[in-house]
């Protein structure tokens, strides 16, 4: 018996199916591995008895017949989602010890699909970062380093622990939530593959808000088919969500055998940017070179507003997080420092509460909402948005989808860029326009640079439309031929 | 006419707007599938989206949403088929969102303007700005303990509608007949039950003075004006208080001051300096609302008849007086009661009647409910239709209204018990004036000899000897004869 915790989703499911092994036994070995990758710190909360509880269940199930989309596999899950008495803090200090009474949609969803659930995977607070170094339970590791140098390097963020455990192989999969590229990114940076959806897709409900009009649940998964699997369960209209659409959830797994023959995949002149490595240049034209020999036809294309997205999300999303983020204000749950006076009460909890990230966050969003400054800051970010939208709608008149390199740079060290935010956030600059626009996209590996680290190539589609995005994903997963391993991994391998 | 105030360096016009708060009626609040029902144990009824729980969303109710529509139409204004929710972000301990989500740019209903009614009998016309939806706060308790506060959430998340008056209103007279309409209004809908003392509807009344013909001065906003008594006392108190502060040579500052019904005063509770910028926002988590026009079409097709409506056609149809018609239509119940009693009968009697016998003893009567009368609508009916077919005298009605409220025995039934029918029989009349004369002769002399003013005295003998039961017609006709 190969070693459980290698398998994609797709060939336990076969393997469950076959009884070559059970649900019990594919968990412990995930319980297992976790515990020789505690330097990782991906996980916040690890639930072990839950996880051997759920693979029971779901091992009397498969022996009942009964066997689901997802039965016996065992996820990470973004502490972003609230979990029925499992704690959950969105990384930060303001919720440390909140046990919901309540599981979010796209949990019950899995869990209702049988997966099994191994723990509550670390992320930069309140999905604040893209590097993962802002969570209140520390930095999370990238199971990846550079070849002959041990200098820890970020997983990307904000759902860095989750990328960072399937990528080391103590997930088969995980959920994460994208709001500026934090599914993307992180998956770009640790060699897997990750989906953000359409908006409206993936209920909201139960999911700690950071930017409502710009949070997407989503994916991760060593395979393409893995990810778009994990979606499907995720997906679904929640009546609890008014933003989540009543669209048929089609099947998103089946998409990854597709063909792309024929299709018109645009290529847009704005994502050369200025200090791009020359390694990420020559993957995208690689890139472009698959989809050709895959029967699909390049097509040039021009998304003139790109270099607005930037600016305009970083007012968008802190107005909105500025005020979903009021409610931890220390009266009914979480974090409660004792004041003189109400105001002071608020003061002294939101100061120990939350991080310096997320003060800088709320404090801009504060800002552009306020009188005097709203019009020029939050309705002209929004009139953008509406402008890079627009880009979009033109650019799929000419193309079926478009291909990007996902991140502007592979995995850096801790630390490294932690002296100018505006650096840090110059991370999303690919995949924020994705957001703001509610476009599905997804981030696969496309190779490693001169370090050994890997790269990313980012497809987006049009609304409602993840089976073309998911369909090309997996033609270039085939030509790619990503077989790398984190050099932990590799050497265990050996 | 509206009053204008006198000063010690001339005549003040006063300027009043006000924003009503009404709670609408609905089973469950705003954005939460939790009850709204009055008076249950504190934070009994709180859903984990009222408490602003992590991950928790709004989703809008769409009954609540009918009702706001349904009010919009029955103020006579327009409904916005696009309206959107808006945060209105500020930190109370009773906030558990820490932001309200209201109703700024985009209202579902916009302009409009109804009619009120003046203790004069004159109406006049109150232009309507908007109305909006928005979510109640919970409420903070602070006298339970001596240094901690508690907060019950029951009302938090509970579904307002806020209805914005243009300045229009000029004097106290005007602002409690506009607060009436609307209230009876909202209860004609059954959009809100107008009780004020529950807290279910809440004024606060904008109020600035203006020497007459000059432009707006400035205002101050009077907050927590609960009942219709205290719109008048605040009004004018706020009224003297400001024209003082001008005589005086000084300047009325732009602020919020709040009624305290106790010492019968008006305070500042935050000037505009310290005003909150509640850096309001469109609501990421709820999309633009829609109200096709086919449902408003259809609510519209649905609306019960309004008073105003009700008012005209009473003096059309009944011809009633306005002042009777405006008194039946106060109440939705009265109108009904008074319609069901009318039908088939003299309806002016009626109408006496119900004013006049029937409100008058459920006024005494611990001022109840006119659902909660004793005597049916069906007996007033019955009533009015005896003393139409002179089987009674109005006078001896007045008896059996007695009785019928007494017992709540039907009319009939005690007219016959106690044998009151109207003797009507000429012949058993002649017989009595007969006696009548033959006892006072002397007055009969004197009335023969030119003291008119005696038949009164033979018109009362002769009813005292039937018991009042003769018919005061005949009475009149065969006196006249006999004298």
């Amino acid at each position: 018996m190969s070693d459980l915790t290698t398998l994609t989703i797709t060939d336990a499911l076969k393997g469950l199916e076959s009884k070559d092994f059970s649900a019990v036994e594919l968990t412990q070995a995930h319980i297992d591995a976790m515990a020789t990758a505690k330097n990782l710190n991906a996980y916040i909360t690890e639930t072990p008895e839950i996880a051997l509880e759920q693979a029971k269940a779901s091992d009397a199930r498969r022996a009942g017949g009964g066997a689901k989309l997802l039965d016996g596999i065992p996820l990470a899950i973004k502490d972003l989602f609230c979990t029925r008495g499992v704690q959950t803090t969105a990384a930060s200090k303001i919720l440390e010890g909140f046990v919901p009474t309540y599981e979010s949609t796209v949990t019950s969803n899995l869990f209702e699909d049988g997966a099994v659930m191994l723990g509550k995977t670390n992320m930069d607070e309140f999905a604040m970062g893209s590097a993962n170094t802002t969570s209140h339970f520390g930095n999370v590791i990238n199971p990846w380093t550079r070849e002959g140098d041990d200098t820890p390097l970020v997983p990307g963020g904000s759902s860095g622990g989750s990328a960072a455990a399937v990528a080391a192989r103590i997930a088969m999969g995980a959920t994460g939530t994208d709001t500026g590229g934090s599914i993307r990114q992180p998956a770009s940076l640790t060699g897997i593959v990750g989906i953000k959806p359409t908006y409206g897709r993936c209920s909201r409900w139960g999911a700690v808000a950071f930017a409502s009009s710009l949070d997407h649940p989503g994916s991760f998964g060593r395979t393409v088919e893995d990810a778009a699997l994990i979606l499907q369960s995720m997906s679904g209209h929640d009546p609890k969500d008014a933003t989540s659409a009543k669209q048929d959830v089609p099947d998103f797994a089946a998409a990854a055998s597709g063909y792309i023959k024929g299709m018109k995949i645009g290529i847009p002149d704005e994502y050369r940017i200025d200090g791009m490595p020359e390694e990420i240049e020559k993957l995208w034209q690689q890139g472009i070179e698959w989809i050709k020999e895959a029967g699909a036809e390049p097509v040039k294309i021009s998304l003139p507003h790109t270099k607005y997205a930037l600016p305009a999300y970083y007012i968008i999303a802190p107005a909105e997080a500025s005020s979903n983020l009021s409610r931890y204000d220390g009266v009914r749950y979480g974090l409660r420092v004792e004041g003189e006076s109400l105001d002071d009460m608020y003061a002294l909890t939101r100061a120990e509460g939350f991080g310096d990230e997320v003060k800088r966050r709320i404090m801009i969003g504060t800002y552009v909402l306020s009188a005097g400054y709203y019009d020029a800051y939050y309705i002209k970010a929004q009139k953008v948005r509406r402008v890079i939208l627009n880009d979009f709608v033109e650019a799929f008149k000419q193309c079926d989808a478009i291909l990007t390199p996902t991140a502007p740079s592979s995995a850096f060290a801790i630390g490294e860029n932690e002296d100018d935010p505006i650096k840090m956030y110059l991370n999303d600059v690919f995949t924020v326009t994705g957001n703001l626009a509610g476009l599905p996209g997804i981030s696969i590996p496309g190779g490693v640079d001169a370090q050994g680290l890997p790269l990313g190539l980012q497809i987006t589609g049009r609304v409602w439309d993840e089976e073309t995005v998911i369909k090309i994903a997996a033609n270039i997963e085939r030509a790619a031929n990503f077989t790398a391993l984190p050099q932990t991994l590799a050497k265990a391998a050996a | 006419m509206a009053q204008l105030v006198k000063g010690e360096t001339g005549d003040w016009e006063i300027v009043i707007g006000m924003e009503v708060h009404a709670q609408v009626i609905a089973n469950s609040k705003l954005f939460s599938g939790a009850s709204t029902q009055f008076g249950a144990e504190p934070n009994s009824q709180v859903s984990i989206v009222d408490a602003a729980m992590p991950g928790m969303l709004p989703v809008p109710n769409e009954f609540v949403v009918e009702q706001a529509v349904k009010t919009g139409l029955g103020l006579n204004s327009k409904i916005n088929k696009t309206s959107v929710f808006a945060r209105k972000n500020y930190f109370y301990a009773d906030l558990p969102q820490g932001y309200q989500i209201s109703q700024f740019e985009h209202p579902i209903v916009g302009e409009g303007t109804i009619e009120i009614d003046l203790p004069d009998g004159s109406t006049k016309e109150i232009g309507i700005t908007r109305l909006h939806l928005e979510q109640d706060a919970g409420k903070s308790v602070h006298d339970q303990h001596p240094t901690k506060s508690f907060v019950d959430l029951n009302r938090s998340g509970c579904a307002l509608m806020e209805i914005v008056s243009e300045p229009d209103i000029r004097d106290p007279e005007e602002a409690v007949a506009y607060l009436s309409k609307i209230r009876m209004i909202l209860r004609y809908l059954e959009t809100c039950d107008g009780n004020m003392d529950e807290g279910s509807m809440r004024a606060d009344v904008n109020i600035s003075v203006r020497r007459p013909g000059e432009g707006l001065g400035t205002r101050a906003e009077i907050k927590n004006v609960n009942s219709l008594k205290a719109v008048q006392q605040a009004i004018d108190f706020e009224v003297s208080r400001q024209i003082d502060i001008i005589e005086d040579g000084g300047e009325v500052v732009q602020e919020t001051r709040l009624w305290d019904p106790a010492k019968n005063e008006t305070r500042s509770m935050r000037s505009k300096e310290e005003a909150h910028d509640y850096r309001y926002f469109p609501d990421p988590d709820l999309l633009p609302l829609h109200v096709p026009q086919e449902q408003i079409d259809r609510i519209r097709d649905a609306l019960p008849e309004l008073p105003d409506q009700k008012k005209h056609r009473f003096m059309a149809d009944f011809g009633l007086s306005l002042y009777d018609a405006s008194v039946l239509i106060a109440e939705r119940e009265r109108a009904n009661y008074f319609e069901t009693a009318a039908n088939g009968n003299d309806a002016k009697l009626t109408a006496n009647w119900v004013i006049n016998e029937l409100l008058g003893a459920l006024n005494k009567d611990e001022h109840k409910a006119i659902s909660d009368s004793p005597v049916s609508a069906e007996s007033i009916g019955e009533l009015t239709a005896l003393i139409s077919d002179n089987t009674i005298s109005g006078k001896i009605a007045k008896d059996v209204f007695a009785e019928m409220y007494k017992s709540g025995k039907a009319p009939g039934v005690i007219v016959e018990e106690k044998g009151l029918k109207q003797v009507t029989d000429t012949g058993a009349i002649e017989a009595i004036i007969d006696e009548v004369i033959a006892e006072n002769q002397g007055q009969v002399e004197a009335y023969r000899g030119g003291k008119d003013k005696l038949f009164g005295f033979f018109v009362g003998q002769v009813m005292k000897k039937s018991q009042g039961k003769a018919n005061p017609g005949a009475v009149n006709k065969l006196l006249k004869d006999k004298l």
